[in-house]
């Protein structure tokens, strides 16, 4: 076979599987989203966005990633960095500590569901330690707080795994000369991660931040499972268009609005921790 | 003041030996070469006194304050390694200054120091280029400016010149010796290349499988080898050794020949003699000739002995042939003894 071709005929069938899969039902998306009885139009989107509850959605679904990403980096930096030192049962601490990646996002929602419940564990503890005389109703319209911490936290248990595995095989290619090197010629600790780990992990830093952002603009099941209604989000919206109100055009055009933010921020994510040339590994 | 004291240091690297009891003194601004083979321990003793790596055993001194348990920072050291370790997500000026930033020296100072000693490395004109975009050879001098820049008491070089052409390495050599000597600073430099060592040392540790077998200065490892393998790792060409048998009261017969040797051995020798050390005579050993190599300044002769090859650096006019057969005559105050049992000297 001619070699100039080869290649290509070998990503044929994935570039099918792909257009059949992914592109094909974008363009229906996308054909829902723009379009409306009179051909063309943004209608759609302007109707999304007039509604009171699209900035509410907007809102807090930013909010949402804008506390729980930075957590999850600076957890996952720091699990990962202390795994990388360790000689010894790192492959089991992983295991143990990627367990919630196994776990769907609604059975995480409802685990934390579970505890954070009027009869949940927490109550039960707090009751049992004498902390509190009755149980709480933490998560109601009357503590948005605690809703919000709830979610955040059930959040940052489930996907901090995801940016951890990431980074910790982004930490091993990091030849070990280097912080030696920076050792002799006076690096502390905390001087070898700044000027050595971060800067060399920036091309696992792009592809875990960018996974990890993108997940968080598509909140959903968690949200549902322990706000319910009472925290709208951009992705529940979507859904209750589609199904609620059987408003597809809608729907499609909310999607349209989340994978444009989604786009927008890979974009300033791989702009940010972009490597000069020349400047690899 | 940096003196270094190397006390009965050892180190195993599980059940592999890597250094056998080592010890040696380097006085303040002595400039001492360690040279061996690869695998015979070089790297493994610089990172010990470095503090990258930990004896099993034994003590590290420099300047006279025990160092084995101070971080390689607080050792007043500086490194250049092996494989470089130039950082790939700095700028050239930014590797050179790397040491300087972390001992928040103020920025014209840093400038000062990277600008000078990437001048004497010769890589001025690379300072805004990342590692990525260096040849070998320059990253290896970047290397080298980065510990420079330091100032430091003691240098510890791993090979640092390893990767330049000829002509580069004879020149920056010489840059290299003029500078430390001005600066004052003791070097440790670790090369397998025994011109380079030769030309560079104050003193030569000669290291073979994890001792060292000799520490002298360069003329002496030279001409009074302490043991055999120093005597056949330096000089090129090799050392000749031949068998000699007792022949009473410090007669000694080679070849068939009779020489003057050692009166304290009665057991069998090897007489070493350096192939520049013999002379065509009429008295001697009978060579005969097996391959003659004219290198312009001399003629490199390889002749069968008694069954034994040996090599002899001949004036270039001779005419020489193959199947000749030389009567050559071994310089007597060049003629070394060695006992084949312990591989030692023997006087
Ligand atoms: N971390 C290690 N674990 C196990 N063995 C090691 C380790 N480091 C070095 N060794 C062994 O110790 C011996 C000495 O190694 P070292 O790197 O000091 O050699 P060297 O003299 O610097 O050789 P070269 O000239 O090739 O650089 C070698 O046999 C090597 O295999
Ligand atoms: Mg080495």
């Amino acid at each position: 076979m001619n070699a100039r071709l080869l290649p290509y005929v070998l990503i044929l069938p994935v570039t099918v599987f792909l257009c059949i899969f992914f592109l094909y039902p974008f363009v229906l998306v996308a054909q829902q989203a723009f379009g409306s009885d009179t051909g063309w139009s943004l209608d759609n989107f302007r109707d999304v966005v007039s509604h009171w509850k699209f900035s509410i959605s907007l809102w807090n679904t930013l909010l949402l990633a804008a506390v729980v990403v930075p957590v999850q980096l600076a957890l996952s930096l720091l699990m990962a960095t202390m795994v990388s030192k360790m000689k010894r049962g790192r492959d089991l601490v992983l295991y143990v500590w990627t367990i919630p990646l196994g776990i769907s996002d609604l059975a995480a929602g409802i685990i934390w569901l579970a505890i954070f419940e009027q009869s949940g564990f927490l109550n039960s503890m707090m009751h049992g330690l004498g902390f509190i005389d009755a149980p709480m109703n933490f998560i109601s319209y009357q503590n948005m707080t605690m809703v919000f911490i709830a979610i955040a936290l059930a959040e940052i248990w489930r996907a901090t795994a995801i940016m951890l595995v990431i980074l910790v095989a982004g930490i091993g290619l990091i030849p070990k000369e280097y912080y030696e090197a920076a050792e002799v010629f006076g690096a502390s600790p905390w001087k070898r991660f700044l000027k050595i780990t971060l800067p060399l992990l920036r091309p696992s830093l792009q592809t875990a931040l960018v996974l990890r952002v993108i997940l968080a603009f598509e909140v959903f099941a968690v949200v549902a499972a322990l706000g319910g209604t009472l925290f709208p989000v951009l992705m529940g919206e979507t859904y209750s268009y589609q199904f609620d109100l059987s408003n597809s055009g809608a729907a499609a055009a909310i999607a349209l609005i989340i994978l444009a933010i989604s786009i927008a921020s890979t974009l300033v994510i791989l702009r940010a921790l972009r490597v000069p040339k020349g400047a690899t590994i | 003041m940096a003196e270094i004291q190397i006390k009965n240091v050892a180190k195993t690297f599980g059940a592999y030996q890597a250094l056998h009891d080592i010890n040696l003194t380097i006085a303040d601004q002595e400039f001492m070469v360690l040279l061996g083979a690869s695998g015979c321990g070089k790297t493994t003793l610089l990172r010990i006194i470095a503090g990258l790596e930990t004896a099993t055993t034994g003590e590290v001194w420099i300047g006279g304050r025990r160092v084995d348990h101070l971080a390689p920072k607080d050792r007043g050291i500086a490194m250049v390694f092996q494989n470089y370790a130039v950082f790939p997500h700095l700028t050239v000026f930014e590797n050179i200054g790397f040491g300087l930033r972390m001992a928040k020296m103020p920025n014209a100072e840093v400038t000062r120091r990277v600008e000078r000693v990437a001048s004497l490395m010769h890589i001025e004109q690379l300072l805004k280029r990342y590692s990525g975009e260096l040849s070998g050879g320059q990253r290896q001098r970047v290397a080298v400016a980065r510990a420079l820049a330091m100032e430091p008491d003691v240098i510890l070089m791993d090979e640092p010149l390893s990767n330049l052409d000829a002509l580069l390495r004879l020149e920056m050599r010489a840059e290299l010796k003029g500078v430390l000597a001005e600066s004052k600073t003791t070097a440790i430099y670790v090369t397998h290349d025994q011109v380079e060592a030769m030309s560079l040392a104050d003193r030569i540790s000669v290291m073979h499988q994890g001792k060292i077998v000799q520490a002298a200065s360069p003329i002496e490892v030279y001409r009074n080898p302490a043991a055999h393998f120093v005597a056949s790792f330096i000089g090129n060409p090799p050392m000749n050794f031949l068998r000699a048998e007792p022949a009473g009261s410090g007669k000694w017969k080679v070849a068939g020949e009779t020489v003057d040797g050692p009166v304290s051995a009665a057991t069998p020798l090897q007489l070493a003699i350096r192939p520049e050390d013999m002379r065509l005579a009429d008295d001697g050993l009978k060579a005969r000739v097996k391959l003659v190599e004219p290198l312009g300044a001399h003629l490199l002769v390889t002749c069968d002995v008694d069954g034994t090859m040996i090599r002899a650096v001949l004036d270039s006019d001779l005419t020489v042939k193959v199947g000749d057969v030389l009567t050559l005559a071994p310089q007597p105050d060049r003629v070394r003894w060695f006992d084949p049992q312990s591989t030692l000297a023997v006087a």
